[in-house]
């Protein structure tokens, strides 16, 4: 393993694993891993969230000449975190005429779903939970299981309001997922390898943005339209526009269960630009210049995790700057810019991606 | 006028006729619809200015207000029935698409049942409410009407009366939505609807078939309650009716007023008054162009035209005192002397404007999803317009040059260069770049007037106790939003008989249905945004 | 904020007197501190408005008053979701129902501010057929704010008393127990399940 940053995770990790393998056996050892990672996913997952709710109320403060959460805590720091406090505590209205197996399942599907895709993400330097061979794939599938319980809160809900915003959160959400799909597929077909960690080492020298310049490019943007559609946010927020239906698929959710929906909008912004990270930016790479030994070192000495979270900051910038610029589109606009447009601009990149690949005009070596 | 009344009494006998400020005709019933039929195919009276229902105690009727495109020539037409426990007279909605809601307006309030109107439902009040609450017996403490908050009543069926070829009337009940409709109900606490207004919507998916609008939700009888009121304290409610047109209401209600009872505004006043119509016009727009844009998904829009809002409210309080209810104009004048910084004030605000309007295109007049949902959403046709009456910078979208400003001048709009923003579009895109542009026309009236305000008093000397002769009397000035006319009838007393006030948010509702069949539930948004209308300025 | 500041409002002081009076557990004390601290500062509005107070609640949001600052700006558009309603306009009778259910489906714990002189007595329109003559004959009132419309500081300081209140509130063993339909029925029989 090269040391490319400062840390590197891989040997604690080794270090614990063998420390626990020492003095208890094995599944002991295991399960206690198991559960410090999934108490530690649990936390980092929650406060990610609240720093995110945070983070967009201050930028689309900035956006709109305002000043945003300013009073709670130093620098307003602290209000989501009493935003979380509170939903905690409302109350979980029980309606009546509902399917109340399926309104109370479908947060829950919500949530875990974008937790299984946080999962995979690799953090930093040997920072991730599980390291396999498919992990993009994984992230993938995992992620369309999100869906499923947004149909399912709509549909359970009993309300033609919610009804209306399931399904086009459904039909968005199936038809982007092909464009989220193929542009990471013309990275992958790039990379070679379905392999989270694999894909972050290739990218060492030159991150793929630059190594596959133009359809890496192409990729980039379809993946950063096909994403914000994903997550529906603005100006693909049409399942929970507020204008048209009040709040959308989750407009019967109260208290807690509203609260996940919320988190998990947020998570998703994260997962997204994360992922975009990993595809074009080099993952927790460093930024490093062939032969400037000096400066690559410096860059070195910033932890991993640090770059991660600060590209992954700097796209979601990028995705809640759309969001409070542009107004909305209409369904059947959303569509047929899926489906007229990015999907076929994006077949036509995955042809242009293997011609690349075939003869060899990209930078870097692998 | 006298042609107009040669060819009439030649044509129907039976009309006798009123001069008053404008041509009055008295037509018995039967007779209503040819002679309005006439009016409008021969002699070119095509804009209902509004329908005003009247109990006379000893009769019931209405006055209907006509105009032709050019509001050149005004035309009243008179016509009553005796009967007041079943009181009926002929629709005209076959010849003006507004008279159907107008007509349900005066059904609501009089009671007054017109054969031939598809629609018979009440308007303002719900199914089950008894009494017609603007006769002058109606007990205005009836426990039957107290505030309950028992579900009201919901009834898919509508009434109409059909007069049946023997000369027999007869009731009739008409579905309004199939059961196998899927109906969405948008409203009255929505988001979208900008205030309490509520559309029954029935949809094919996301494709809307048809709209059933109902008002009422902020129905509050101001017509009713300026009935026993003096005239000087009628003028507050204009505040509260379109909230962004105070003093264009204002200055409405003061210029018919002034007119029945003869007072010569001083110069000062009258440039005052034109002055904060304009002011007041550049905050409304800015307010429309930020709540659309934000109902589109753009909100951050809406902060930056706040902004400009925002600045117009403190020149306004400076002078006026309050940042909404301003109360300002009254009877003779202008409540106060403008402050001494008004000028510098508001040629502050004048530099900034054109930078401002500037970056409201860039950020979305431009962006290409702002045109994808607007253009060719909702097109309203130039007869359509007309037909439905649909005033102010939404009609002008649709080719209709209907300013009052230019067409009737009142204020100090006669003195003043500027020019009428006429698009022929008719679409959403269409109205609000009219808005926008209409920044700029006001902007450049007021630039006109600010250096020129002539020195002098403020208010003319009024009498304590305003008593106005017998008589009726119509005005009409042009609102942040169109048209907005006042009907007063006086009995000599110093309380106005009847105080009607004809909106233009009345009419944007009404047409709601007509534009947005076959579109989406996404362009309901646009269309109802673009249409700009102001709930408690329909409701009243 | 200093206590001092905020000793204008009799009705609050009574509640802190009680308070203090009660004395309460260590645990449960503490656990309510943190509970009130956290929906003190989150109040979320619902997006309520009739008439021209509804465009000053617009204006508290935009940038000169700006709402944001304290917490406030996440206006819910779903009952469900929001913490109190800021009631700005007037009533009317065929609002009623509407407005009731409204305060219905807001989720426990919830307040109401009526928010401008219609919402409080019926305003100018108080002599009208059609205007409910105050809303505290419809739904418990929280706050008053007077004003035709009032000011966006008076809205906001009419929020803060809110806030303030749900400070010195107890939510352990307070208003927020939670009924179950047995008992709901039990007090109100004619009511079927």
């Amino acid at each position: 393993m090269d040391n490319y940053t400062i840390d590197n995770f891989h040997s604690f990790t080794e270090w614990f694993d063998h420390l626990l393998n020492g003095c208890m056996p094995g599944w002991l050892a295991t399960t206690i891993e198991c559960l410090l990672v999934g108490v530690g996913l649990l936390l980092v997952y929650a406060v990610l969230a609240l720093f995110y709710i945070l983070y967009e109320r201050k930028i689309c403060a900035y956006f709109q000449c305002r000043l945003g959460p300013n009073r709670v805590g130093p620098w307003g720091l602290l209000q989501s975190m009493a935003d979380a406090v509170k939903m905690l505590i409302k109350e979980l209205i029980e309606l009546k005429h509902i399917d109340k197996f399926l309104f109370a399942l479908a947060p829950y599907l919500v949530i875990i779903a974008s937790m299984l895709c946080f999962a995979v993400l690799p953090w930093g330097n040997g920072l991730q939970i599980i390291n396999f061979n498919i992990g993009i794939f994984f992230l993938i599938a995992c992620s369309s299981i999100g869906v499923l319980g947004i149909l399912l809160a709509g549909w359970s809900s009993n309300n033609k309001f919610t009804l209306i915003g399931a399904l086009r959160s459904g039909a968005q959400m199936v038809s982007y997922e092909l464009s989220v799909g193929l542009s990471i597929l013309t990275m992958v077909a790039f990379a070679g390898t379905m392999d989270v960690v694999k894909i972050v080492e290739a990218q060492a020298d030159h991150w793929f943005i630059f190594s596959a310049h133009i359809p890496a490019i192409i990729a980039f943007v379809i993946y950063m339209i096909a994403g914000t559609a994903e997550t529906n946010r603005g100006p693909f927020d049409l399942p929970e526009a507020e204008s048209e239906l009040t709040a959308g698929y989750h407009t019967e959710y109260s208290g807690i269960h509203f609260g996940f929906f919320y988190l998990a909008e947020y998570l998703n912004l994260f997962i997204v630009s994360g992922v975009a990270t990993l595809m074009f930016f080099g993952g927790w790479m460093p930024f490093r210049v062939e032969g400037w030994d000096g400066f690559n070192e410096i860059m070195g000495y910033i932890p991993s995790v640090v770059w991660f979270l600060m590209k992954a900051f700097v796209l979601s910038f990028v995705i809640i700057w759309f969001k409070w610029t542009y107004p909305r589109l209409r369904i059947d606009q959303l569509l047929s810019l899926e489906w007229k447009y990015l999907l076929p601009i994006n077949l036509v990149n995955l042809v242009l991606m293997v011609i690349i690949i075939w003869q060899g005009w990209y930078f870097g070596n692998f | 006028m006298a042609e107009l009344q040669d060819k009439i009494s030649k044509k129907f006998p039976g009309a006798t006729f009123e001069e008053s400020e404008m041509l009055l005709i008295n037509i018995a019933d039967a007779q209503l619809h040819d002679l309005v039929k006439t009016l409008r195919d021969e002699h070119g009276f095509n804009y209902l200015v509004t329908i005003v229902g009247m109990d006379w105690k000893t009769s019931l009727g209405c006055v209907y207000y006509l105009a032709d495109a050019a509001m050149s020539r005004f035309v009243s037409v008179k016509t009553q029935t005796e009967d007041r426990d079943n009181p009926m007279l002929h629709s005209i909605a076959d010849l003006y698409r507004i008279a159907g809601i107008l007509e349900r307006e005066v059904y609501d309030f009089y009671g007054i049942v017109f054969i031939g109107n598809p629609d018979m439902r009440r308007l303002f009040l719900n199914i089950d409410w008894k009494g017609f609450p603007l006769r002058k017996d109606y007990d205005m403490n009836d426990v039957a009407n107290a505030p309950s908050i028992e579900n009201e009543r919901q009834s898919d069926l509508t009434q109409t009366w059909v007069e049946l070829p023997d000369g027999k009337v007869e009731r009739r009940e008409e579905i309004v939505f199939k059961p196998e409709d899927f109906v969405v109900n948008i409203g009255p606490q929505h988001p979208a609807t900008h205030g309490v207004l509520r559309f029954r919507t029935a949809v094919d998916g996301e494709t809307i078939k048809k709209i059933d609008v109902y008002m009422g939700y902020i129905h509050r009888g101001v017509e009713k309650l300026c009935e026993d009121l003096a005239y000087m304290q009628t003028l507050h409610f204009m505040d509260r009716l379109d909230y962004f047109s105070a003093h264009n209401y204002h200055h409405g209600l003061c210029l018919c007023i002034e007119k029945a009872a003869g007072i010569e505004v001083p110069q000062r006043a009258v440039v005052v008054r034109t002055l904060m119509d304009e002011l007041s016009r550049i905050a409304s727009h800015c307010l429309f162009i930020g709540t659309f844009c934000m109902d589109l998904g753009a909100t951050t829009m809406l902060f930056y035209t706040l902004r400009v809002r925002e600045q117009v409210l403190d020149i306004m309080e400076k002078t006026c005192g309050a940042r909404m209810t301003f109360n300002y104009d009254c009877i003779g004048g202008v409540m106060a002397d403008i402050h001494p910084d008004f000028v510098k004030d508001v040629k502050a605000l004048l530099d900034t404007l054109d930078k401002n309007v500037a970056e409201y295109n860039k950020l979305f007049t431009g962006n290409v999803i702002a045109k994808n949902r607007l253009e060719g959403v909702g097109v309203l046709s130039h007869e359509d317009a007309l037909s439905y009456a649909i005033t102010g910078p939404s009609g002008r979208a649709s080719g209709w040059a209907c300013d009052v400003r230019k067409l009737v001048p009142y204020g100090a709009y006669d003195r003043v260069q500027f020019e009428q923003v006429v698009r022929t579009e008719g679409d959403s895109m269409a109205r609000f770049k009219n808005r926008v542009d209409e920044i700029l026309q006001s902007k450049h009236i007021i630039e006109q007037l600010i250096d020129n305000i002539p020195e002098g008093d403020y208010l003319a000397k009024v009498p304590k106790v305003l008593k106005l002769p017998v008589g009726h009397w119509f005005q009409v000035v042009e609102g942040c939003r169109g048209v907005f006319g006042v009907y007063i009838e006086s009995d000599g007393s110093n309380k106005p008989y009847r105080l009607k006030l004809a909106t233009p948010s009345l009419n944007a509702a009404a047409v709601v249905d007509h534009i947005t069949r076959g579109q989406k539930i996404a362009d309901l948004i646009t269309i109802g945004g673009s249409m700009d209308y102001i709930v408690p300025d329909m409701d009243r | 904020m200093p206590y001092d500041a905020w000793k204008d409002n009799e009705y609050i002081e009574k509640l802190v007197n009680e308070l203090r009076e009660n004395g309460t557990n260590v645990i449960v004390g503490s656990l309510d501190k943190l509970i009130n601290w956290g929906r003190s500062n989150s109040i979320w509005p619902l997006t309520f408005a009739t008439s021209c107070c509804g465009i000053e609640f617009v204006s508290l949001g935009a940038a000169r008053f700006d709402m944001a600052r304290f917490g406030w700006e996440v206006a819910r558009s779903s009952p469900r979701q929001a913490d109190f309603m800021m009631v700005a306009g007037t009533i009317v009778n065929r609002m009623v129902p509407v407005f009731r259910r409204l305060y219905d489906q807001l989720a426990e714990p919830k307040y109401v501010i009526a928010c401008g002189s219609c919402a409080i007595s019926g305003g100018p329109f108080r002599k009208s057929y059609h205007v409910a003559k105050g809303i505290e004959d419809i739904v418990p009132v929280d706050v008053f704010v007077p004003g035709c419309p009032p000011r966006p500081e008076a809205m906001i300081y009419g929020i803060m008393q809110l806030s303030r209140k749900m400070k010195v509130e107890r939510f352990f063993g307070g208003v927020n127990r939670k009924m179950n339909r047995k008992e709901y029925l039990a007090e109100h029989p004619e009511e079927k399940e």
